[in-house]
């Protein structure tokens, strides 16, 4: 059954009709063979584009489709819910689309935005070092001005993307400055000078490439810098933000994905002469799955609500990212236990969606880091 | 070059459908309504003719309110303009009323080609294509394959069992399209936005000229006398090979006389 949605608009509801029939004929027969192959899928990312999927909450003079976050983030959801890795895809691709939709200047979003939204370009975010993970601010890769050109030299790591992507959004040193000392690029694939590091081998989200991306005195054009020198944080926080709703709406997507599974096995396992989902302490744990997939799905539509009425809304998308991404850990690991050994085999999607799981605890900030930004904010509220 | 599709907003057959107990209509009440799949293909040859030369595509549907729902779904995936002949009086009309109504709105609308699926996903009879040529007074050219226009003559690709036929027409014509044809493609955002402002008409038998006795379940040649519901799916026979697993599957399928 799909999931019973209420949204703002006649469009709404045909959008999200189309999302859930791309999602069903184009991405979820094939997850599970690409996942296991380890296999990029470019091309998924091109279709969405091609349906305008990519477009959808960026203004209508660049070719976007001026929707509501709110919608945008119930699509990904559904995309999330067929196969994980294209949602993360899609929400890596928007964090590196919002800094030249938000930042860049009026010549850069009219050269870059359209092939951008329509997915004939796609996106990376090099923001994370080997180094400098929580603490981005320590990274060290260094943007020396020469000329018209910036000279990037350092080592990203972790990044989406890596070598697949048709265009980085890079974050790098201009000057010593913890956090002013950074400034955003947009770097085009091909660019002399860069190369990525070996795909690393993940418990999950194994299609979904992500390696190391080198720098070794790569030029880029000053026209390519998005905002002031300086502005890179403020770029870098601000997408993720947005990038924060993004991976909330995947991991609700991949609970209610791992809750379908488990309710429709329920009914079809029979022990004791009755069918599992009969026994009451089984359908309990169905019931805490559904609470907890229901209520992340609440907590990232009403942040995304704040985001779309224009008003504040970091506090809650952070936790909107901590309760969704805990649901979704939560869920899918009961998932594996309604399925019992089944759930604990690759016969069976559950225990990918676990393995899926885990990562939405670590990445876009970890669940620690996103406690230690709703504490400041609480603090802050008070003392100013 | 104007072309007429007709498609059919038919109850989705993923889902559980079944009869009206009152008169043993299909149920559209209680299943979701969709355009019928087979007429997708129809739909994607009409725009790919239309998108090759200089075409308008307009969809023609036959049914109660909600079949307004195909005539959306076509706009989105680009076609033109949509009308909708609605009348309570139609329902219950087979096959041999349901051409009669649509003959006569193509009778008040310009065609150079009407297009239609091969079938219905919910009847699955497949005749309104040659009942409807045949009202018009135009050829039929049925189970197309493949569709080529070239100037005032279609030519379509049939393939049988035991042979391919290439068939010629003067256009005006009526072709129905298999699901081999092409691959329908999906509406996308911007459609979604533009079919909001693509003119669709509402017409009824009157506005056709249309006798309502003529049409409808009191007028169908054809009933649905009784139904019952597919028996549940057995749980199927699973052989174990302890080594004559072999011999067991053949004489299982020679059972089903398969072999
Ligand atoms: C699959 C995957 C894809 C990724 N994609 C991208 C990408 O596209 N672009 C990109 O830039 N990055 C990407 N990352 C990097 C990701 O954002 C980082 O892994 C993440 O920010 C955590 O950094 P770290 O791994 O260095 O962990 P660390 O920062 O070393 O953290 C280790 C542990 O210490 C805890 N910790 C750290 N600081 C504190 C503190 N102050 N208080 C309490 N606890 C703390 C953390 O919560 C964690 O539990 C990706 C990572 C993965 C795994």
């Amino acid at each position: 059954m799909p999931v019973d949605r209420l949204l703002p608009s006649d469009e709404a509801y045909d959008l999200l009709a189309l999302v859930r029939d791309i999602a069903a004929e184009q991405l979820a027969p094939r997850a599970a063979a690409d996942e296991a192959a380890e296999r990029f899928p470019r091309d998924a990312f091109r279709l969405l584009g091609q349906a305008g999927l990519l477009a959808l909450p960026y203004p209508e003079e660049y070719g976007g489709g001026a929707q509501p976050y709110e919608v945008y983030l119930q699509m990904l959801e559904e995309i999330a819910a067929a196969w994980m890795s294209i949602g993360v895809g899609v929400s890596v691709h928007a964090l590196a689309t919002y800094a030249i939709a938000s930042y860049g200047s009026e010549d850069q979003r009219a050269q870059l935005l359209p092939a951008v939204l329509g997915g004939e370009q796609l996106g990376a975010y090099c923001l994370s070092e080997a180094q400098a993970g929580s603490d981005v601010a320590s990274m060290t890769t260094k943007a020396v001005r020469d000329g018209d050109a910036y000279v990037i030299n350092g080592v990203k790591a972790w990044i989406s993307h890596g070598g697949h992507a048709d265009f980085y959004l890079l974050f790098a040193r201009t000057a010593a400055d913890r956090s002013k000392g950074i400034s955003a690029f947009h770097v085009p694939a091909g660019t002399a000078g860069m190369s990525f590091g070996a795909p690393e081998r993940k418990m999950g989200l194994t299609a979904s490439t992500t390696t190391q991306v080198v720098f070794e005195d790569a030029r880029v054009p000053v026209a390519y810098r998005l905002g002031d020198e300086g502005d890179g944080m403020r770029v870098a926080l601000s997408a993720l933000d947005s990038g924060r709703l993004g991976i909330a709406a995947c991991a609700t997507g991949l609970a209610q994905a791992a809750l379908d599974v488990a309710v429709l096995y329920a009914t079809q396992r029979e022990q004791f002469g009755q069918r599992i989902g009969d026994f009451q302490g089984l359908q309990f744990l169905l019931a805490d799955m559904a609470a907890a997939t229901e209520a992340a799905r609440a907590t990232y539509l009403y942040a995304a609500r704040l985001r779309d009425a224009g008003r504040r809304f970091s506090r809650q998308a952070s936790i909107a990212k901590l309760v969704c991404t805990d649901a979704a850990m939560r869920v899918t690991t009961d998932a594996v236990q309604v399925l019992g050994g089944y759930g604990y085999t690759r016969e069976f999607p559950v225990e990918r969606y676990l393995r899926e799981a885990k990562v939405t605890q670590i990445f876009e900030g970890t669940n620690q880091i996103q406690r230690m930004v709703i504490g400041r904010d609480l603090l802050r509220s008070v003392s100013g | 070059m104007n072309i007429v599709v007709c498609v059919k907003h038919v109850p989705d057959a993923t889902a559980n459908r079944t009869f009206r107990a009152s008169d043993n209509t299909v149920d559209r009440a209680g299943v979701d309504g969709l355009l019928s799949e087979l007429d997708e293909y129809a739909v994607e040859e009409a725009l790919k003719i239309a998108e090759a030369g200089d075409g308008e595509v307009t969809v023609l549907t036959m049914g109660p309110e909600p079949a307004t729902d195909a005539i959306r779904k076509s706009l989105q995936m680009g076609a033109h303009k949509g009308v909708h002949v609605s009348d309570d009086a139609i329902h219950g009309s087979d096959a041999i009323a349901t051409s009669l109504v649509l003959a006569a709105a193509l009778k008040r609308l310009e065609y150079d080609l009407v297009l239609c699926g091969m079938a219905s996903t919910d009847g699955v009879m497949g005749l309104v294509p040659a009942m409807l040529a045949e009202r018009l007074g135009i050829p039929a050219l049925t189970y197309a394959v493949e569709v080529s226009i070239d100037g005032d003559r279609v030519t379509v690709r049939r393939d049988s069992d035991t042979a391919v036929e290439t068939v010629v027409a003067p256009l005006p014509a009526v072709v129905s399209v298999t699901d081999q044809i092409n691959e329908p493609r999906y509406p996308s955002f911007k459609g979604i936005m533009a079919a909001k402002k693509k003119p669709v008409e509402t017409w009824t038998l009157a506005d056709l000229d249309v006798d309502a006795s003529q049409v409808g379940l009191d007028a169908a040649g054809t009933a649905v006398t009784s139904y019952q519901a597919r028996p549940p799916r057995s749980s199927g026979t699973v052989i174990s090979d302890e080594g004559d697993g072999g011999v067991q599957l053949v004489d299982f399928l020679a059972a089903q006389k398969f072999v």
